[in-house]
């Protein structure tokens, strides 16, 4: 039942979904009930954040794919967890035009466990664009990252990519409480898994990381656009599931005399807008599952994702873009698996308005 | 029933005349009213209902004086309330002034109560408050349960693929378990929160379902729901 008005009407819903041929779209389309419910829907969600976009490819704006938090078991790439990788990767490697690079956000692993991580290493090295890497605490707790460091080198690094500084941290530190404890290795792992530990302590960037930031920081002009990867939200959501970063307020200071600031995080597994001050903040989807959105203390810029359908194994789940905009901004895609992408757009986060929630948990 | 019909009738009779002479200042004493020589200073009356179980005791009125309306509708209230225990023998002692009145059943010591409304859950156990003893027991018994529920909850055991209940569910949340029994779309009938968490385990967590009595289904419900305390019942809720 597709019309051309109808088609036209999509694009400017979701104008950064340039990769998205109009067959894949029908398809989502379809399978979503969006062109059988007609143009309630359609006029619900554009009136929910989307924009139009200024991106050209081509120009000084990129894009940049991300995937994260896939929590792998060492159970073969038949266990659900896996084959939910594998599509992943399929679909960016399905991307046209490709995008510059992909950013993997941290808890490959479930266990840190080698096998798992090595699972993981073997999925994702199937990726066509290069491939940067980023450390969560599944990947960390059960050998305090040695494996992980050996598959993928240093946690804390940074690079320049046409004209934007990007900044990859390792913001899962937690003071050590284990070896008081006298924990095992796995003790210490399965006792970090569980989010909603009452015993577990918040996360930081840590001293040491934040002089780094503060040097790498000191050679880099207030003018550069800078994008910064974290697993966690680098600012206080929930803390009893660990939706947190303890030091967030002094990691913010250092970044607080630059123009453009956005970070890009993981382990929340939901759709996730924020600013504080200079910073935008965008949470990325898990490949796993997804997490209920905290009973407390949701920044108000979100625009809820729906509710998950249980039944469904990758609803609520899935991947994104990033798109640089040539003036250093982000435009950010939700791509759901089995739904329609969420698109927030930077003016949207800079002006603050406009959003409307989802369905509440 | 007719027992409680012909005894109602009676204590209706009496107290329309006790309260019409309380009313009317008539020193002429009713059928419920006896005389009662006052030890020392203080002065009671006592009323009793007309099978003799029931007998209250007001402090601060003499015997054979009009009661003011205020406390001779306390009495009459009070009596009301206490005919509902028919098996127990009950005496109510209300003092010269304030709220609390004070019972004693089957000649067990006073207790205090402060609102004629707590008298089902005071009488129910015969008239024994709880005691901190008792109420620490059931905490403890009830809390053994929820953390039965807990581990389970949080224990991949319950499934063959490593998934456990607590990685989509953090403190139960998105649970719902007070929008049971609702009909789920998904499985085309009915159900219960038990038959939701039966669907988890051999879906997501690819495991063997429990009986409905199996004692860890048991525990993930108590666990489930006292998670989720204070949200308001919504059965059919979607």
């Amino acid at each position: 039942m597709s019309t051309k008005k109808e088609g036209k009407h999509k694009q400017s819903l979701y104008p950064s979904s340039a990769g998205i041929s109009r067959r894949e779209f029908l398809k989502t389309a379809l399978a979503t009930g969006v062109l059988a419910t007609g143009a309630g829907c359609a006029i619900r969600v554009s009136t929910s954040g989307a924009q139009q976009v200024e991106i050209k490819q081509g120009t000084n704006g990129f894009t940049i794919a991300y995937i994260s938090d896939s929590h792998l078991l060492a159970r073969g790439k038949e266990h659900r967890f896996a084959k939910a990788l594998i599509k992943a990767v399929e679909d960016v490697n399905n991307l046209k035009p490709q995008p510059d690079f992909v950013l993997y956000g941290g808890d490959l692993a479930q266990l840190g466990l080698r096998e798992e991580l090595s699972l993981g290493k073997d999925i994702i090295a199937e990726l066509k664009p290069k491939l940067y890497m980023m450390v969560g605490e599944h990947d960390w707790y059960f050998d305090m990252g040695e494996v992980w460091k050996e598959f993928f080198g240093k946690p804390t690094y940074s690079f320049d990519h046409k004209g934007v500084h990007f900044i990859v941290l390792n913001s899962v530190v937690v003071e050590d409480y284990w070896s008081e404890a006298k924990m095992t290795p796995m003790e210490r792992m399965l006792f970090m898994a569980q989010l909603d530990n009452p015993k577990g302590r918040p996360f930081t960037v840590g001293e040491e990381q934040r002089k780094w930031l503060s040097d790498d920081l000191s050679a880099v002009s207030k003018d550069t656009p800078i994008v910064i990867f974290s697993h966690s939200p680098l600012y206080k959501y929930y803390k009893a599931w660990n939706f947190w970063t303890d030091d967030a307020e002094d990691v913010q200071k250092l970044l607080a005399p630059f123009k453009t600031v956005t970070v890009i995080h993981g382990h929340t597994h939901q759709v996730l807008t924020n600013k504080v001050g200079n910073i935008a903040f965008h949470g990325m989807l898990s490949t796993a599952w997804p997490w209920p959105y905290a009973p407390e203390g949701i920044p108000k810029l979100t625009m809820q994702m729906d509710r998950p359908d249980p039944f469904n194994q990758f609803d609520g789940m899935g991947w994104g873009i990033i798109d640089t905009l040539p003036n250093g901004h982000v435009n950010k895609t939700y791509k759901l698996w089995e739904r329609n992408p969420m698109f927030v757009s930077h003016e949207k986060v800079s002006t603050g308005g406009g959003f409307v929630s989802g369905h509440s948990y | 029933m007719k027992f409680i019909n012909i005894m109602f009738a009676c204590l209706f009779m009496s107290l329309a005349m006790f309260i019409h002479s309380a009313k009317a200042e008539d020193h002429a004493v009713s059928a419920t009213q006896q005389a009662v020589q006052p030890s020392d200073d203080k002065a009671v009356q006592i009323v009793t209902s007309c099978d003799g179980r029931k007998k209250i005791i007001v402090e601060g009125c003499r015997e054979g004086e009009a009661m003011p309306e205020q406390k001779a509708r306390k009495v009459a209230e009070l009596l009301m309330a206490l005919m509902e225990f028919c098996e127990l023998e009950i005496t109510a002692k209300i003092p010269k002034t304030g709220m609390a009145v004070q019972l004693s059943v089957n000649g067990e010591p006073y207790i205090t109560i402060t609102d004629i409304g707590e008298l089902p859950l005071v009488l129910v156990h015969g008239g024994k408050p709880h005691t901190e003893r008792e109420k620490r027991i059931w905490a403890a018994e009830m809390d053994r349960m929820i953390q039965e529920g807990y581990a389970v909850f949080h224990d991949s055991a319950l499934g063959t693929n490593g998934i456990s209940c607590d990685m989509c569910h953090p403190d139960a949340a998105n649970t719902h378990p007070e929008t049971y029994p609702k009909f789920q779309t998904q499985i085309k009938k009915a159900v219960l929160l038990r038959d939701m968490i039966n669907w988890c385990i051999e879906n997501p967590q690819e495991g063997k379902k429990l009986a409905e009595d199996d004692p860890r289904m048991k525990a993930l419900e108590a666990y489930i729901l006292s998670a989720r305390a204070g949200e308001k019942l919504e059965p059919g809720k979607h």
